[in-house]
């Protein structure tokens, strides 16, 4: 058997860069984001998505790419999914798709998907399940209708890939229960974190990747992208102001070691019981 | 001309999801929020339901009682459960038919799935996670407009977002933001069976299993009284402390990520950016320090009564009531005091 027969399942992760939130800052005069200096990282539902598109390539001897739309220093977060086992790269990014909402996201994606399908038939295409800058959760569904594939969200497993029969088995949880879906490769789905756990990096991996370049997919090529669609113009939805949350005025605080322990929790339920409906919910008197 | 206000009715087992109730109360709101063009020009609003599902005239009826002028109802044993292409294509049909001017559903896990995918088909767009709504005015606009406000940036920011020239307007909602609508027994609506047919090619995916998921009965997002669990209680036996408090208020215990990191509770108590978002009536944070992504997803709560050693801690900030102190004095005589409160009651 030759070797390229033995190379059967083709995985695509879509994965965003974003800002580690933990670090964001909003400037106090104008209320925006200072975006400068905040540290990206990978959004880390993606980094678990990549993580169980791995386990599968290894399961069935396959291999995995990785898309991502953004600015040039995404780049980091590509070599990131490299080091974890992915085998190939292509960074989406030109300045007409900046300023995209998720339509002309989901829009662009699905475009350089369909041309990797192309050269390469795709299996099972992987999302997190939102991205922590937005937390929309609305690509994956709407990259799924595009291309008119079964999507299931919230993926918490992955039980089979039956390439020959063509279909998957996925674990999916819904507020109330666990679900478990059939659907027809090709398939969509958006992950959870459970559905996988991150490797650790082997070091022939971890060095190739640190001189991977990933291919540049821009609006001049390989593919064209019809402009109208595209970034901010393309976006059926704008921002139309932003401001910083309310803030919240901080309650006046009891130490135990002056008031004492009972002290303190007298004061705290005969506040508690004042709040509107709890006294009658808690079956006790103000 | 009648403007519609959409909402949709989500269902799961045949039983109604009470956001759904929630956003035709906010539906009706906002209908009132352009009373004066509707006066000027002599238009009509009105507020209905859309509803998928089998042997669903329970629910219908209900939409009605909390205020839905009409319920349209798709009835087919086919989409008895939620999934997603064949919910999606009837939604979309529904959609190019009424032409509605707003869409809102509910930011459940089915509601987001569907409306992401509902909005692409139908090629507009969707505004996520919204905690407010109104109907504006804007610049250049000859109506009001939909103004879809939330946060961002793991709560950070607060964007307000529009959707110019594409309809309908959607908006995903967070479940408990919105209060719940009077129940009406007398509903003068109406119901308009909707014959849409299932055709095979709408079926790529079936369940083959549902499981049982008991971690999930415990809904800290539904939950009045939350008693969450930070780093501070040193270990999993602490949490066993909380639930006996969380058991004596009638609420569930949540926890901080370093507590799920840590293995000490499941995934499913988790609360804040990448956890649930709660909205309780009393949430008690003993334990936690208040990181930022810990609090965008429980500074809503009504009351929050922060326990900690650390005067500093930031959880002291957004915190109602703060006691400085040691959780393992504290919690345990909250349980004495609540118990001794109960106990006085019945004497
Ligand atoms: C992308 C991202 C997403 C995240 N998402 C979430 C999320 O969804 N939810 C979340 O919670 N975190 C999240 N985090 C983690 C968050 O940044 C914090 O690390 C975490 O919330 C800290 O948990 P903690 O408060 O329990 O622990 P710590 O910060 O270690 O605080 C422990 C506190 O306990 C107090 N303490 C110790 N002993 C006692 C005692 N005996 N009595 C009273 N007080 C005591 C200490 O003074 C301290 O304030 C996220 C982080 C990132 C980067
Ligand atoms: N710019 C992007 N490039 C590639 N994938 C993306 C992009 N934005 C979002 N995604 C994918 O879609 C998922 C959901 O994102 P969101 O709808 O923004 O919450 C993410 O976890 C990624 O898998």
């Amino acid at each position: 058997m030759a070797m390229e027969e033995l190379t059967v399942f083709h995985a695509l992760v879509s994965i965003k860069q974003v800002p580690d939130t933990t670090n964001i800052r909003i400037d106090p005069e104008t209320n925006n984001l200072i975006r400068q200096g905040i540290p990206t990282i990978l959004n880390p539902y993606d980094a678990h998505a990549v993580a169980a598109a791995v386990e599968w390539k290894r399961k069935l001897n396959g291999k995995v790419t990785i898309i991502t739309m953004g600015p040039a220093a995404a780049v980091t977060s590509l070599r990131e999914c490299i080091e974890m086992g992915a085998d190939r790269a292509i960074l989406i990014s030109d300045r007409a798709f900046a300023g995209a909402d998720t339509w002309a996201t989901s829009y662009v994606l699905t475009e350089v998907i369909k041309a990797v399908h192309e050269q390469d038939p795709i299996d099972l295409i992987f999302f997190g399940k939102q991205a922590i800058d937005g937390d929309t959760a609305q690509v994956g569904p709407g990259v799924a209708v595009r291309l008119d594939l079964p999507v299931v969200s919230y993926a918490v497993k992955i039980h089979d890939v039956n390439l020959e029969e063509k279909f998957v088995i996925i674990e999916r949880k819904t507020e109330n229960r666990n679900e478990v879906i059939k659907a027809k490769l090709p398939a969509a789905l958006t992950c959870e974190k459970e559905i996988a756990e991150i490797p650790y990096a082997s070091l022939p991996n971890l060095v190739y990747s640190l001189r991977y370049e990933p291919e540049v997919w821009t609006t001049e090529g390989p593919i064209t992208f019809e402009p109208s669609l595209l970034g901010l113009k393309g976006s059926p939805t704008t921002v139309f102001k932003t401001g910083t949350p309310e803030k919240h005025v901080a309650g006046e605080v009891f130490k135990t070691a002056e008031v004492g322990v009972a002290g303190a929790v007298k004061i705290a339920f005969d506040r508690i019981l004042e709040v509107e409906g709890v006294a009658s919910m808690l079956g006790v008197q103000k | 001309m009648i403007r519609r206000f959409w909402v949709y009715i989500e269902q799961e087992d045949g039983k109604a999801h009470q956001v759904s109730w929630e956003l035709l109360g906010v539906a009706r709101k906002l209908t009132e929020e352009i009373k004066d063009e509707l006066e000027q020009s002599g238009d009509t609003a009105l507020v209905e339901g859309v509803l998928v599902g089998h042997q669903m005239e329970e629910v219908a009826k209900e939409a009605l009682q909390y205020g839905a002028d009409t319920v349209y109802y798709v009835d087919d044993p086919a989409v008895k459960h939620y999934l997603n292409k064949p919910y999606t294509s009837v939604l979309t049909q529904l959609v190019k038919k009424y032409e509605p001017e707003v869409f809102l559903i509910g930011a459940t896990t089915l509601g987001r799935d569907l409306a992401g995918a509902v909005a692409t088909g139908v090629g507009t767009g969707l505004t996520a996670d919204t905690t407010h709504l109104a109907m504006g005015e804007v610049k250049n606009s000859t109506s009001k407009l939909l103004l879809a406000t939330r946060p961002a940036f793991g709560g950070n920011v607060i964007a307000t977002i529009l959707c110019r020239n594409h309809r309908p307007q959607m908006a995903t909602v967070r479940p408990r933001v919105f209060s719940m609508p009077a129940r009406l027994p007398e509903a003068p609506g109406r119901i308009v069976r909707e014959e849409i047919a299932i055709t095979p090619d709408m079926i790529n995916a079936e369940i083959i299993e549902l499981i049982a998921n008991k971690a999930s009965a415990v809904k800290v997002e539904y939950a009045d009284v939350i008693v969450a669990g930070g780093r501070g209680l040193g270990g999993a036996k602490g949490f066993e402390l909380l639930q006996e408090l969380a058991d004596e208020l009638g609420g569930v215990v949540g926890a901080s990520r370093a507590c799920v990191d840590a293995h000490w509770i499941a995934y499913d108590h988790q609360v804040g950016q990448t956890g649930k978002t709660v909205r309780p009536k009393l949430y008690i944070a003993a334990g936690i320090s208040g990181a930022i992504q810990h609090k965008v997803g429980m500074q809503e709560s009504d009351f929050i009564l922060a326990i900690n050693r650390d005067p500093h801690a930031p959880i002291f900030d957004i915190a109602t009531m703060g006691i400085v102190g040691d959780l393992y004095e504290v919690i345990p005589a909250m349980i004495k005091e609540i118990r001794a409160r109960k106990e006085a009651q019945h004497v």
